[in-house]
């Protein structure tokens, strides 16, 4: 069966020339858009038109346009991602929006994600979190033996979940407070879960959460809607371990 | 210390202690709110509150429990100012009914509200018992001489219906500050995983709601009753 055609709809975009410009809405009329197309295509064809009619293209950021790689971003009526669940901008398709829908596309809005142009903010800040502490720097020596270190199947299963996160900033973009918690939880869980990452997971648990308050993010207060807004669904189960690791770590220093 | 509190995880690790303590606190008094309830003689009630005047573990507890209070709210006006501190340009169009509850994102306002209501509440009934006592009648229950406190309380309900509503109001902010509160203490603490995810957001909906029909059920029965 063919795809429907969404006849007309109202663009609502933010437009900000550069990271020290003020910034504000401009609403754009797209017509005949096919519900089976994605997200960003949609945007695409929007930028088509727009640079036709001699007006700068919005700016966005895509990558993969697979789901994986974290790189697309905008906060699509009132929620980050869009209107749908587990998915990231790229895999939402216009079968989500009505006809003659006026939907609204803002940036993520954070103290931390300075916007540089339209819709891309600087997520600098997460690299910033990861070099405080999220890798493993003692040696493990060669390729061990498969079942020589052995790992509890719900540790595995639990790490691989907490390391499915691809630090797209969703959850920094759903919270009230602009926390990063879910991220900086997801990035010390899948390491401290697994024997390589124990060895230095009090250190990287104080060092990134001191990255993350440096930095600017807010503060959690359990509201949830982080894991509820994430594209790989991470668990707050994992800010839970955070909690616990961060002040295990306090405790014994 | 300094250096603990001045990280995001310790700020909230008081929050949660303040909280906890706080959740304890709400314990004991209702369960001695609800011998109100259960004497009409007020002999059982007067007897309770005497108890808890004496006592000497009460006693320690006391000037606990209003340093408790105390950091719990005045913390949470600063939490709150740092949070919002942290994104300086606000959403246009904003839906976060889908992804949270109303009480998780609005508990400063519930708070304020409880504070509210725990100022006139503490005018009411603990000035005045503390302070002014001479105010009140004696009764003597067992051969002893105590203030008589049921009808302090009892009084202030039969008289006023206004009053009523305002405690029963009071009882129900409580119970929704609760709903998202109790759960969150543990979560912070870090005592939660996949399994007592579920399990302290029962015992906390459980509690929030005993809290508020309990505390909302005796300005209730005095308004029905009397």
């Amino acid at each position: 069966m063919a795809d429907k055609i969404l006849k007309k709809l109202n663009i609502k975009v933010w437009r900000q020339k550069n990271a020290a410009s003020k910034g504000k809405f401009e609403t754009y009329t797209i017509e005949n858009i096919s519900t089976g197309s994605s997200f960003l295509e949609m945007m695409d064809i929007l930028n088509n038109e727009l640079i036709e009619k001699g007006i700068d293209p919005i700016a966005f950021d895509h990558d993969c346009r697979e789901g994986i790689c974290g790189t697309c971003s905008l906060y699509i009526n009132g929620r980050p991602h869009g209107p749908d669940t587990e998915v990231t901008t790229c895999q939402l398709h216009m079968r989500k929006f009505k006809d003659g829908e006026t939907i609204t596309v803002e940036p993520w809005r954070a103290a931390a994600f300075p916007v540089i142009k339209d819709l891309v903010v600087d997520r600098t800040a997460f690299e910033k979190i990861l070099q405080a502490g999220g890798f493993i720097s003692v040696n493990t020596g060669g390729v061990p033996d498969a079942n020589a270190i052995p790992v509890a199947y719900e540790d595995a299963e639990e790490a691989m979940d907490a390391a499915a996160c691809i630090g797209c900033g969703a959850c920094v973009a759903a919270c009230k407070n602009s926390s990063a918690m879910l991220f900086v939880s997801a990035k010390v869980s899948h390491l401290a879960k697994l024997p390589q990452g124990k060895v230095e997971a009090k250190k990287r648990a104080l060092n990134m959460v001191a990255k993350m308050d440096e930095l600017g993010f807010g503060g959690c207060t359990n509201t949830g809607a982080c894991e509820v807004e994430c594209p790989k669904s991470i668990s707050i189960t994992n800010i839970a371990r955070l909690n616990r690791e961060y002040l295990g770590a306090r405790l014994s220093k | 210390m300094s250096k603990f509190l001045a990280a995001s995880i310790g700020r909230k690790f008081l929050m949660s202690i303040t909280g906890l303590f706080l959740v304890a606190f709400i314990a004991v008094h209702l369960i001695i709110n609800l011998m109100l309830i259960f004497d009409d003689s007020g002999e059982l009630f007067n007897l309770a509150a005497h108890f808890m005047a004496t006592n000497p573990v009460i006693k320690i507890m006391e000037p606990l429990l209003g340093l408790g209070f105390l950091i719990h709210i005045l913390w949470s006006f600063y939490l709150e100012y740092q949070n919002w501190r942290a994104r300086p340009v606000k959403y246009n169009k904003k839906d976060a009914s889908t992804s949270s509850t109303w009480a998780s994102r609005n508990m400063l306002v519930l708070g304020a509200l409880v504070l509210v209501f725990l100022i006139i509440h503490i005018i009411n009934f603990f000035w005045v018992i503390k302070f002014e006592p001479h105010t009140l009648d004696t009764v003597i229950i067992g051969g002893e001489e105590m203030e008589d406190t049921y009808t302090l309380v009892s009084n202030l309900f039969k008289g006023s219906v206004a009053y009523c509503i305002f405690y029963i109001l009071g009882g129900l902010l409580l119970g929704f500050h609760l709903s998202h509160g109790f759960w969150s203490a543990f979560q912070t603490l870090g005592i939660n995983n996949n399994h007592w995810m579920k399990r302290w957001h029962v015992l906390g909906y459980i509690y929030a709601v005993i809290v508020a029909v309990g505390f909302s059920v005796i300005p209730l029965y005095f308004l029905i009753k009397f």
